[in-house]
């Protein structure tokens, strides 16, 4: 495996995107969105509300049929694959509103993203042959070896409803990573935390990515987190894309000012 | 008019005893050890049976109505618990069980019914049928995993194509086999080698696992396109099934084939071969089923869809894949259910599965308390035991016409429980064998990370 990565994948990007489109009846909500990920990279995706970022996520990860354009992951179109398929190819990804399993428990909530690999079928389960307790407890081992990592051990029997804020954000992130993902998607990690928290959460977007070895794509409201860890920017408005770049630039261009702080900010700042 | 209450005394006392047999039914089947397990297992089943059977002074502890009820208790908890897998687990709300369990029971009645009058056609067709059928869904669901994209209805036109193709064929192979087995069978009046003792009984309980398994089929085809609904829409279509196969039932002489159905005026001369070994048998069985599926990774899967869909589909769980496969399992149990009513009854009518009764399960789980089988469990013996056989009894005294009460005071009883406990009587607290057992395991510092499973 490491063999075909240095191969094929240096020169293949993670997420290729082309001309993608999406109508809701007659809105235009992305129109011709281009982006290209290569492997390793930390990638932000910025824009005011409404800008069309999350609907680009919900294409990528097959909850939305593009109206146009394609997705290619890892050099592998994924029209026309269910979500489950395009998660098993290796697209992890986490929800702006969280999206946790709320009555189960946080060591359930990983285990389920474990359940394609769980290497055991019903019938091992119903007849409770040795495969299913192998599998079981690799699944367990593997979901509280995933817990301790995020510090999350402690409460693994809590039901995930229960938990503050912040950890169930730190669940789901520990959860969209058991899915063993290539392409790690994140929406919104910063919505509603403290600039403290927020501080923790860039510590741990970028020792997530070392420690799997991640591309991470991430959207975020909030212009400074992304200029903190994001290493290109792709910034979006009216579902176009208005402006790519490292932070430097960004920062600098007078259409994204424009977006954010409306016509007439640019010549002022 | 005086109410006799010694009789309600003792009937109080065999309602607890019942429940609390219950209890100790879940409790024994979790033990650690499979020899204490057998032998308790033995205990639960023998301490009923010595009850059936051993006189104290001119009577028994469990007479024969006792009994009755401890049968319909036994049918109606497998029922619920494949509805509460398809509604409390799965959180797909369904009016539809009632109509498996009357497949259940019409299909396995059919079987030992033809059987016992010199006629095979009925475990050939519907056994080849079922297993048939069933194979056929399993190839054609191999083969469409190799196209992206097959829309959900040409999908289920390729699988009923596919078993009623099977049907054709078990049909074929049926009336080919019969005429091999006649002669064995001999008729009701003379009975063959076939149709001895120990012979009719291996046919029950066959005709019941076959009930279950065609009943599963019919709720494969039925839950295909009709699971892709919302949650409203399926228990719209779901109250649709149940009608459906009740004007079966009332027209199975005119415009379906079996005569021996007798349409609406009912079933009559079905063997009477559930026995309380049977009905223990079975319901054991669809527990420990219930059980492993619901506590291993398909039943986590089957409980992401409940949670939040859209969370399981990117969690990589094929939503689609586990509705049906809740749902078919669900219309197993059912159908093993209604094989077991309809042999100890002896007599089906089309009134019995009608789709306001159908509701009946529905109650109960949600009186156990949605996602909690020892709680279906325990409703289910307990809402038989009270409604039937005490309510029906003590208010019987009151007056010819005081029973129909019971559902005045059910219906309240339910409001009660709903103000007071809206989760239900057990919430989702599980007892015993039936609780998440974890495997024994420690988290091990230096566990080699999950690979990237990709290629």
């Amino acid at each position: 495996m490491e063999l075909r990565h240095t191969t094929s994948e240096m020169v293949v990007p993670t997420l290729e995107i082309r001309g993608l489109t999406k109508y809701f009846g007659g809105l235009r909500a992305v129109n011709g969105f281009d982006l290209t990920v290569r492997r390793g990279d930390l990638a932000g995706l910025i824009g005011p509300n409404g800008a069309g970022k999350t609907t680009v996520f919900n294409m990528v990860s097959g909850l939305y049929l593009a109206s146009g354009g394609e997705v290619l992951f890892q050099g592998t179109s994924t029209a026309g694959l269910e979500p489950f398929e395009i998660t098993q190819l290796g697209v992890g990804r986490t929800f702006q509103n969280i999206r946790l399993f709320p009555n189960l428990t946080v060591l359930d909530n990983v285990r389920i993203a474990y359940h394609p690999h769980a290497g055991y079928g019903v019938m091992d389960a119903i007849l409770r042959r040795p495969k299913f307790h192998l599998g079981e407890r690799e699944i367990t081992d593997r979901a509280r070896h995933f817990l301790s990592i995020f510090k999350l051990e402690g409460i693994q029997n809590e039901l995930a409803k229960n938990l503050p804020y912040g950890q169930q954000r730190r669940v789901e992130i520990a959860r969209a990573l058991a899915c063993t993902p290539n392409l790690l998607l994140l929406d919104e990690p910063a919505a509603g935390m403290n600039p403290a928290e927020i501080v923790t959460l860039m510590e741990l977007i970028h020792f997530i990515r070392d420690r799997f070895e991640l591309t991470i794509l991430l959207i975020e409201h909030q212009m400074r987190v992304v200029m903190g860890i994001c290493e290109h920017i792709t910034v979006m408005d009216f579902g176009e894309v208005i402006a790519r770049g490292n932070p430097r630039e960004i920062q600098d261009n007078p259409k994204v000012i424009e977006a954010y702080l409306g016509k007439g900010s640019a010549n002022a700042a | 008019m005086d109410l006799n209450v010694g009789f309600l005394l003792l009937s109080l006392v065999k309602i607890s005893a019942v429940l609390a047999w219950v209890y100790g039914l879940i409790q024994v089947l979790g033990l650690r050890s499979t020899w204490a397990r057998l032998g308790g297992l033995l205990a639960a089943f023998g301490i009923i049976q010595l009850a059936i059977a051993v006189p104290v002074g001119d009577t028994v502890v469990l007479n024969d109505f006792d009994l009755g009820l401890l049968y319909q208790a036994a049918t109606m908890a497998m029922v619920a618990l494949g509805l509460n897998l398809i509604y409390g687990f799965n959180g797909q709300f369904s009016l539809g069980q009632w109509g498996f369990y009357g497949i259940g029971a019409y299909a396995s009645a059919d079987i030992t019914y033809r059987w016992t009058n010199g006629d095979a056609r009925g475990l050939l067709v519907l056994g080849i049928g079922s297993i048939l059928g069933w194979l056929v869904i399993l190839y054609i669901g191999r083969y469409l995993q190799r196209y992206r994209g097959v829309p959900v209805l040409s999908a289920f036109t390729l699988y009923l194509l596919g078993t009623v193709v099977a049907g054709a064929v078990a049909v074929f192979i049926g009336n080919l086999l019969n005429p091999l087995f006649m002669p064995l069978l001999g008729q009701s009046n003379a009975p063959g080698p076939l149709n001895s003792g120990v012979a009719v009984q291996v046919v029950f309980f066959l005709s019941v696992l076959i009930a279950g398994v065609f009943a599963a089929g019919i709720g494969f085809l039925f839950g295909l396109p009709v699971l892709t609904l919302g949650s409203d829409y399926f228990g719209i279509a779901t109250l649709g099934f149940s009608i459906v196969i009740q004007t079966l039932m009332v027209n199975s002489d005119t415009i379906l084939p079996f005569p021996e159905m007798k349409g609406g005026r009912g079933m009559i001369g079905i063997p009477k071969l559930t026995t309380w070994f049977w009905a223990f048998l079975f319901l054991v069985l669809v527990i420990v089923i219930m059980r492993n599926l619901i506590h291993s990774s398909t039943g986590r899967a089957i409980l992401s869809v409940r949670e939040d869909e859209t969370a399981a589909r990117v969690m990589g769980i094929d939503v689609a894949r586990y509705k049906l496969m809740a749902f078919a399992m669900g219309s197993l149990f059912a159908g093993v259910g209604g094989g077991v009513y309809a042999h100890f009854i002896g007599f089906l009518s089309p009134g019995t599965f009608d789709f306001l009764i159908g509701f009946n399960p529905l109650i109960i789980v949600v009186f156990g308390g949605l996602g909690s089988m020892s709680g279906t469990i325990t409703a289910s013996f307990g809402w038989i035991f009270f409604l039937e056989g005490l309510l029906r009894v003590i208010l019987g005294q009151l007056g010819t016409e005081a029973p129909t009460w019971r559902f005045v005071l059910y219906p309240i009883a339910l409001l009660l429980l709903m103000l007071l406990r809206p989760q239900g009587l057990l919430g989702t607290v599980e007892w015993g064998f039936l609780k998440a057992r974890e495997e024994p395991t420690a988290p091990r510092e230096g566990h080699p990370a999950p690979a990237p499973a990709k290629q």
